[in-house]
């Protein structure tokens, strides 16, 4: 099977729904000529045309209600806000407007648009660049949430966030952009609300999304050196979420540790903790452990950044401590 | 330019007929049969009812929280609208959007909103749509003075201008956002030059005066329709009473108020209609009778449907499970 590199899974799966439907088009900052900040758009003006993969001024609000107006009367836009933290710019219009839509008019609206951003943190970009706030999306009822780990994953979910009549946001890490996986060649296409089992495991149930899905393969495997098999979780989506899976694989390991990059205070990982005590509370070994950001702004200097953002060792650690 | 007979016996129908529900809508609330944020149009009927009615019945008309004059002039039954207001099952949104957020998708009515601006660029994403599905259909996004100072008017106006598309910008400006007069919240006060800034032409207009209204729009819904680029129209108006229901208005002197109400819109166009000879007194009284009528009859028929069935909390706000 072929390997294509994460943000070539993103311009694949554009390009495959672009030319099956004449009503997608992509709108955003640097999306056509510059191909995307991440190169992920790279190559679509040339085949589709400046129509079809529109550059826009910077100016996140508009571009959300552009595509909010343009989904509601016959087109299905896939807007860039090129990273998320531009993404708290247009808040107003995802949230206010984009997720409520179609509820508050009584159903008689689709908004068939996909918002992809790039999110997270890593590589030292400060407090303002290095965001993780899928749990602020994920709060509101209307909007549909995807962050995928791998290649693979992302273009059959980027796919079938184009296809849904509901509004898409789909969270890229940006240091994934460059990671490889196998895509195959024909076309697929991933459920939302599937969970993913990464590594199947007996003694703990690791959950986690986006890049900590890769943390976490890294943490089961320093585990299983200890005798401890670690079941690692990617529910691919948030919203909505498979707590099915999730709670199937707790209830077998009994213990569980949520591990996400957003902070910790209110986060998804509080969330999913929650509902697996609420549904599994006298089945559990050991207390639900969360495994997640500082609480602080991502700080620049490279020993801190390490210190605030989580990692396959937090991780470890946090198993350790409700298995032995 | 002339307005036929019957056109202007149409406009003055919708006025009186906006007048008399909005009437009506307050005495229902007065009654406690409507809850929350109410904001009447009486005093600015000429605007909606003057600018909507140069559209063709297939443009699209997005608006603010004080839309149900724009509803009215969508021809939007007064009963499904009484009835949205009623919280009933029976209204136009099923009661789910209430006195800010009338849709009708049947009748192009892209909705009201209740965040100042925030329907600008959603009104420019369907002015693309438009444009990309090669449709000379226009786009009527109507806004209030206080929205021109928000930072989405002018993102909206820029984009709009630099896709050339077929929005027409009315500004119904009555002087007050909220309490604050625009002399004291906008820097510059002209606010159809605030146009000139992104190179759109901007005009002004008696906004009291239905046939000038009407006169106007017909000529710059022409222009952009036929490839012209998107307009901007000042209509300067009045509304009589306060922001919304629980508004009183103390902010406004009486002889500022009384000034006004000397340029009513309707018994300015009755006098002009009777001059003209298209109507007499009693069809006046005919027209006025008729009105109530219709008013009452929505009332009726609003207080007589049900309430939505709880099971309807969750419907409406996914399209489907996106595969899951």
């Amino acid at each position: 099977m072929p390997e294509l590199r994460y943000f070539e899974a993103v311009q694949r799966a554009l390009a495959e729904e672009m030319a099956r439907d004449e009503r997608v088009f992509i709108l955003g900052e640097d999306v056509g000529l510059v191909g995307g900040t991440f190169r992920a758009t790279e190559g679509l003006m040339a085949e589709f045309g400046a129509r079809r993969v529109r550059d826009t001024p910077i100016a996140e609000a508009a571009i959300i209600g552009v595509a909010i107006g343009a989904a509601m009367t016959g087109l299905r836009p896939v807007a860039e806000l090129m990273t998320l933290n531009f993404g708290i710019v247009a808040m107003d219009q995802i949230i206010n407007h984009a997720s409520k839509a179609r509820y508050m008019f009584g159903g008689q609206v689709n908004l068939p648009m996909v918002i992809r951003a790039a999110a997270g943190g890593g590589t030292q970009k400060g407090a303002q660049h290095s965001h993780s706030i899928e749990s602020w999306f994920v709060n509101a009822p209307g909007l549909r949430v995807a962050l995928p780990s791998t290649p693979y994953d992302l273009k059959g979910l980027l796919k079938t966030a184009i296809r849904c009549e509901d509004p898409v946001l789909f969270i890229e890490h940006e240091m994934l952009y460059n990671s490889k996986g196998e895509v195959p060649d024909e076309e697929y296409l991933l459920p939302f609300g599937v969970a993913d089992v990464k590594r199947p495991g007996r003694d703990v149930t690791i959950v986690a999304w986006s890049k900590m899905v890769h943390e976490a393969l890294k943490a089961a495997e320093a585990l299983a050196h200890e005798g401890i098999e670690a079941e690692v979780i990617d529910p691919r989506t948030l919203n909505p979420l498979d707590m099915d899976t999730i709670l199937a694989s707790v209830l077998r390991t009994r213990r569980a540790v949520i591990a996400e990059e957003g902070w910790r205070k209110v986060g998804v990982g509080a969330e999913i903790s929650s509902q697996i005590q609420e549904a599994l509370f006298y089945e559990l070994e050991a207390p639900v452990q969360r495994v997640a950001a500082a609480d602080v702004p991502t700080p620049y200097a490279s020993n801190l950044e390490k210190l605030a953002l989580p990692d396959a060792q937090r991780i470890v650690d946090a198993v350790l401590k409700i298995t032995l | 330019m002339t307005i036929a007979a019957a056109d202007q016996l149409t406009m003055y129908r919708k006025m009186v007929l906006i007048r008399r529900f909005e009437e009506g809508v307050a005495e229902a609330y007065a009654d406690g049969f409507i809850g929350g944020f109410t904001h009447l149009y009486i005093g600015q009927e000429a605007v909606a009812t003057g600018a909507i009615s140069a559209l063709n019945h297939d443009d699209y008309v997005i608006g603010t929280y004080r839309v149900h004059a724009h509803a009215l002039c969508r021809d939007t039954p007064p009963r499904a609208l009484m009835a949205e207001l009623y919280g009933r099952s029976t209204g136009i949104c099923k009661g789910k959007g209430g006195s800010m957020h009338f849709f009708d998708a049947s009748r192009y009515m892209l909705g009201g909103y209740g965040i100042v601006g925030g329907n600008l660029p959603i009104g420019v994403g369907a002015a693309l749509s438009m444009h990309m599905q090669q449709q000379d259909r226009v786009v009527m996004n109507f806004f209030g003075d206080g929205a021109s100072n928000q930072g989405v008017f002018h993102e909206a106006l820029n984009m709009a201008k630099l896709w050339n598309l077929g929005v027409i910008f009315v500004c119904e400006n009555n002087f007050y956002g909220i309490g604050t007069d625009v002399r004291t919240s906008s820097a510059f006060n002209e606010i159809h030059k605030k146009a000139q800034g992104y190179g759109i032409p901007g005009h002004v207009v008696n906004g009291m005066d239905v046939l000038a209204v009407r006169e106007k729009c017909e000529e710059l819904v022409k222009f952009s329709r036929q490839g012209g680029g998107p307009v901007l129209l000042e209509a300067r108006c009045y509304r009589y009473q306060g922001h919304s229901m629980t508004d009183a208005g103390k902010y406004r002197s009486v002889a500022e108020a009384e000034l006004w109400r000397k340029r009513d819109p309707i018994p300015r166009l009755a006098k002009s209609m009777l001059e003209q000879g298209i109507v007499d007194r009693a069809k006046l009284d005919e027209i006025q009778a008729e009105a109530n009528a219709t008013v009452e009859d929505a009332m009726r028929y609003a207080e007589a449907s049900p309430r939505p069935a709880p099971g309807a909390l969750y419907e409406d706000l996914y399209v489907e499970n996106c595969g899951a």
